[in-house]
């Protein structure tokens, strides 16, 4: 083998080894016996205590059912505004205000949490004083928050789907006389609904890990679970969130596989229907 | 009449993102502008107010304590200046490992492809806070590495992992590896194979023609990646906590402790723009290669 190759294909065995041995070392040790975590108590592992722990620990419970609500409302608004962003980027052409929003909806990507997190919780104190609203910070500053950072990846999603595809057929539906919207919910959406189902599931699992600039906008009684996570693993490690780390990866491992094989037989179908409709042709 | 709703459709579809994130996301660094021109105080809000009225007219009290405060103690000049270097040492370790890794995945077989791409934006669906946690596990003093080299003997005495600047090195390499991985991918896939068999006829050995034709074609993937890296790990706040010194804070540590800790508005809110004056050149280069990747598709 050519040694550039062989050179790619070690740094690639070593990068997924780096990549996922934390994780693994995670999972291990929630089911390790010892309160010290990292030692591993041969004689009375593997063990399932930490789990049970997790289960009556009704702080993190609190904090988790807050997180789902939020990530719920948050996604759903995200992928409303970031639609309409997509599709205003991606088919108007040039309008008045494009760079502004274009500017606006990469900015967020990249910026650092902190400056967000600040700029936000200092708008809330602002528009506070002068309108009386919002009384404090809390659920909702939240979830304003997060629909914020969480609408510009759904723009983007859509956006590069949308690019993607050619025109003719909305531009067809709009000479045979179709109105805006119809064209909208007949031909556009279809084709991006599975950019709107990916950008929906990104920004849930955004909002559900963000901690920084949650950290801003939250306040007294409204903790979310990474925020109680930080303040537990700030001081060391505690082995009941391996356990609840383990949870979460399994969850999501899982959710990644059923829609592997989902897409796979979405595939498959798609395949056979092309060599039916090519016997059908001879 | 079908061309005016036609009209207000879309001033309503561009318009209503645009509104939203002009109220949350750009009148917000003006506020931050603005009160990091202010003094702090003690009162509720901590700063002093915005607009003063003298004799009833409005006017602006504009102060530079909070700025001329940054410039001269030596506590902040030196976070910025470790962020920094912090930012560039990580983004080079991240362009150093996944740049063959991308290169090694756009060359395999089409079947291994979509399961490597998997394997590498797997670790970023589950979360990043308990993926930095568990760095915790493995380099602590009686942690697994230390416990695995013990075992070996290639040491006697545990390293001290945790609390340097390997850890953190360490965390945003992790952390921002699909990051870098994914846009030089982008880049390699679409690479001409036949460039290199010309050179390979042409006698090029294969390095040569690694460094003639690979590497330059993949600049705009290179600065891609390395901007997706570099931005962010400027202001990163939770690795550093976790895993870095606590003699040397970061940046965005400083500006979370300065706001939580000692309640100073304007201070928290001009280091915010330093760091901003900091990245605005970074930020304008991607935003230009993120609009011409999107619009050069179509």
């Amino acid at each position: 083998m050519r040694s550039r190759a062989l050179v790619a294909r070690g740094a690639l065995v070593l990068g997924l080894v780096f990549l996922y041995v934390p994780i693994l070392s995670m999972i291990v040790f929630s089911f390790n016996n010892s309160r010290l975590v990292t030692v591993w108590d041969g004689a009375h592992s593997p063990t399932l205590k930490w789990y049970a722990a997790l289960i009556h620990n009704e702080q993190i419970l609190h904090a988790a059912w807050l997180s789902i609500r939020i990530a719920l409302v948050s996604a759903t608004a995200a992928v409303v505004l970031g639609t309409l962003a997509g599709m205003a980027l991606a088919r108007f052409g040039p309008f008045r205000g494009r760079l502004l929003l274009a500017g606006m909806i990469t900015a967020p990507i990249v910026m650092p949490e902190v400056i967000t997190g600040l700029s936000l919780l200092l708008l809330f104190v602002a528009t506070e004083q002068l309108i009386g609203w919002p009384k404090g910070v809390g659920a909702v500053t939240i979830t304003l928050a997060h629909i914020t950072f969480c609408m510009a990846y759904v723009t983007v999603v859509v956006q590069s789907r949308l690019t993607g595809f050619d025109e003719s057929l909305e531009e067809a539906a709009m000479d045979l006389g179709a109105r805006p919207t119809r064209v909208f919910l007949a031909i556009t959406l279809p084709l991006i609904l599975p950019a709107i189902a990916s950008g929906w599931l990104l920004a849930f699992t955004l909002s559900w890990d963000d901690l920084v600039i949650t950290q801003f906008v939250a306040g007294p009684g409204s903790s979310t679970l990474p925020m109680v996570i930080f303040s537990k693993v700030r001081f060391g490690v505690t082995p009941d969130i391996n356990a609840l780390a383990t949870i979460m990866v399994l969850l999501v491992a899982s959710g990644i596989a059923v829609s592997a094989a989902w897409m796979r037989r979405r595939q498959k179908l798609r395949e056979r229907d092309l060599q039916l409709a090519a016997a059908a042709n001879l | 009449m079908a061309h005016l709703t036609r009209l207000s459709g879309r001033r309503l579809v561009a318009g209503i993102p645009t509104l939203w994130l002009l109220v949350l996301f750009l009148i917000p660094f003006l506020i931050v502008f603005r009160i990091s021109l202010s003094e702090v105080r003690l009162a509720i809000p901590p700063y002093t107010p915005l607009i003063a009225w003298r004799h009833g007219w409005p006017s602006l009290a504009l102060h530079w304590s909070a700025y001329s405060f940054l410039f001269t103690d030596p506590l902040y000049v030196s976070s910025y200046l470790y962020s920094l270097k912090v930012a560039a040492v990580s983004t080079l370790c991240c362009l150093g490992l996944g740049y063959p890794m991308a290169y090694a995945i756009a060359r395999a077989g089409s079947a291994w492809r979509s399961l490597l791409l998997m394997l590498i934006v797997l670790p970023f669906w589950t979360s990043f806070l308990l993926r930095v946690y568990a760095w915790i596990g493995l380099l602590k003093n009686n942690g697994v590495i230390n416990n695995v080299l013990l075992y070996l003997g290639v040491i006697h005495h545990p390293l001290a992992l945790l609390q340097t600047d390997f850890a953190v090195y360490i965390g945003i390499v992790y952390s921002y590896l699909p990051f870098m991985i994914l846009p030089l991918y982008a880049n390699l896939e679409k690479h001409d194979a036949t460039l290199l068999e010309a050179a390979a006829d042409l006698g090029a050995r294969p390095w040569r023609a690694f460094l003639a034709i690979t590497l330059p074609q993949s600049l705009a993937g290179i600065v891609a990646g390395s901007l997706l890296v570099f931005i962010p790990a400027v202001g990163e706040y939770v690795i550093p906590t976790l895993l870095g010194r606590t003699d040397q804070l970061m940046i965005g540590r400083v500006l979370s402790d300065e706001f939580f800790e000692n309640r100073d508005w304007p201070v928290a809110s001009a280091v915010a723009i330093l760091i901003l004056l900091l990245l605005v050149v970074p930020i304008m280069m991607f935003q230009r290669l993120e609009r011409r990747q999107l619009e050069g598709a179509a």
